[in-house]
């Protein structure tokens, strides 16, 4: 498979029915059932993960790495995603979560919080270091990385180029365990607890750089049973706090707000849910938005609290989160003997836009297809029902130019020339 | 059909900036499946919207006409409000007779007109005294 078209999200095809849920809610009219399938076009999916909340054969699934691959290296160092402490009861508290990823497996633990608070400050710098496009747009959010890199070229430039937390977390975790144990950099294994499917691609495709620092991605429901019954196990002991990093600020990152939180100054608006962000990039496009510095945008509703790949309601989980923070101390982290020089953060690659929308590289030629879009699409019924499994009369006409579909796809252009060629026999004999 | 045009009809409607905002992302995403250079598309849309949103402030609402050919886009917004009095006033940037109702909106800056000819290569304006406005603007492809 190509690093470049590389997807968590996927198709189980033995679940799938063929039903039009999906093709319906996909942002980017990356889906078409085909042959009584599911099929994902991969240069279009931008692995938001919205095709698995809806699907309700559960066939779409995210592809994340197995529990075993913890085996593979020789000291393991547990990510975890801001948004886990929101997976259990309050009651157990972080530093047990924290201390329950050493009994399940793991050497060592670097909050992912205590990352996005360094993060948190680069924005400011970048404004103030660079000359940038307002509004800024947040990349803590891979699914809206690839939105804007499929659906908003124009905005590419406004993406602020600043790896995301995860990323960093990982660079400052395998320094810090090099320097404690001696251990070589290379048998230190970073695995990240996510919430998503979309950090498990940008692990295996990133953007922005070469090559990911997390070594594998494990998915926060496939960890949960065995953190739960550990926690249980637990229960009563009394706890040392030694692994906490982050204070509430950091924490706050998984949900909705919690970023653009750090910035005092400015105006910034805090996004969440992928049509909604799809909305306000329309506006950013046309300068319709005013003196906006920064959006924080993120694909699922209720931020990385509502990620396809947790376990907890996102608002429940919101309410456990708001608990942690309550408790949260201030961070004594200091995050200058980790992060020797801030554009350390800094992209090394740039960002490509890649047109998926283009119907052709030959101007007139996409002319041509659009005018015969049009006049396809002008006979086709416009109820925009899905049975031809594209969502819309529009995406049938487009795929019918493109040559993927055809006219009698659509059931309604089937019975007509049924009825047709009845007639036709009729008069025949 | 014209061979090689792609014609597109707008209605808009007045007091509804939401609307208005529709006609403009269509025509971008027209415009981003032939494979138009992306600045050209935000130089478009940018323009287009700002057009529609005078028809919608000053109009009382209007139409958008829109041709597409492989090397450029014509945009004819035309309302049929009451006009404008001095073109020469509405053409300098901050000068606005948007009402305080429309202000308070985030609207009517006075920066629409100014805007709209930045942004075109081809900007013509056709305004008569209670018979309305027309915009006419062409971005070139390349």
């Amino acid at each position: 498979m190509g690093q470049e078209y590389f997807h968590s999200v996927t198709l189980d095809k033995d679940k799938c029915k063929g039903c039009t849920n999906c093709i319906k809610h996909c942002p980017t009219e990356a889906i078409r059932v085909r042959n009584g399938k599911a099929e994902i076009t991969r240069e279009r999916c931008i692995d938001c993960g919205e095709c698995i909340r809806v699907c309700p054969y559960h066939a779409k699934k995210a592809v994340s790495d197995p529990f075993e691959m913890i085996g593979s290296y020789r000291y393991k160092i547990a990510l975890p995603a801001p948004s886990l402490y929101g997976q259990f009861n309050p009651s157990f508290g972080r530093e047990k979560i924290l201390r329950a990823l050493l009994h399940i497996g793991f050497d060592d633990v670097f909050e992912v919080a205590a990352a996005a608070e360094v993060v948190s400050d680069a924005p400011r710098r970048y404004l103030e270091s660079h000359e940038v496009r307002k509004p800024v747009i947040s990349t803590a959010c891979p699914a809206v990385v690839r939105l804007v890199q499929v659906r908003f070229p124009n905005l590419i430039e406004n993406l602020i180029h600043i790896d995301t937390p995860m990323e960093v977390a990982a660079g400052m975790a395998r320094r810090r365990a090099a320097e404690r144990t001696g251990i070589p950099a290379g048998e230190i294994g970073c695995f990240f607890l996510s919430p998503c499917a979309a950090k498990v691609t940008s692990v295996k495709a990133p953007f922005g750089k070469e090559k990911s620092e997390v070594d594998a991605v494990f998915a926060m429901k496939d960890i949960h049973l065995l953190l739960l019954e550990q926690l249980k196990k637990m229960n009563g002991m009394p706890s040392e706090e030694k692994h906490l990093m982050a204070g509430p600020a950091g924490v706050l990152w998984a949900c909705t707000g919690g970023e653009s939180a750090f910035l005092e100054k400015g105006r910034h608006i805090a996004v969440h849910g992928i049509a909604n962000i799809i909305a306000i990039l329309e506006e950013t496009v046309e300068e319709r938005l005013e003196d906006v510095d920064f959006i924080e945008a993120l694909s699922c509703l209720e931020g990385c609290l509502g990620g396809p790949l947790t376990v907890e309601n996102p608002f429940v989980a919101k309410t456990n989160l708001q608990a942690v923070i309550e408790s949260a101390e201030a961070s004594d982290f200091d995050p200058d003997c980790l992060v020797a020089d801030p554009s350390e953060l800094e992209w090394t690659r740039e960002m490509p836009y890649i047109p998926v929308l283009k119907l052709d590289d030959d101007r007139m030629k996409a002319l041509e297809k659009l005018q015969r879009i049009d006049v396809i699409e002008a006979d086709l019924p416009g109820l925009d029902c899905g049975a031809c499994g594209a969502p819309s009369c529009r995406a049938l006409a487009e795929d019918i130019v493109r040559g993927f579909a055809k006219e009698t796809d659509c059931v309604f252009k089937l019975r007509e020339k049924v009825s047709d060629l009845a007639q036709r026999f009729g008069d025949l004999t | 059909m014209e061979p090689g045009v792609i014609i597109r009809e707008y209605t808009i409607p007045a007091n509804d900036f939401v609307v208005a905002g529709e006609a403009s992302s269509s025509v971008r995403k027209l415009l981003n499946q032939m494979g138009v250079a992306p600045a050209v598309v935000k130089r478009t849309s940018i323009a287009m919207y700002e057009a529609e949103i005078n028809a919608v402030i000053h109009g009382h609402g209007g139409r958008a006409h829109v041709e597409i050919d492989s090397e450029k886009i014509v945009i004819r917004i035309s309302d049929d409000g009451p006009g404008i009095p001095n073109v020469e006033l509405a053409m300098q940037e901050g000068w606005s007779t948007a009402p305080d109702s429309v202000r308070e909106m985030g609207f009517g800056a006075g920066m629409g007109l100014p805007n709209i000819k930045r942004h075109a290569d081809a900007f013509h304006l056709d305004t008569e005294q209670g018979r309305g406005t027309t915009v006419n603007i062409i971005v070139h492809f390349r």
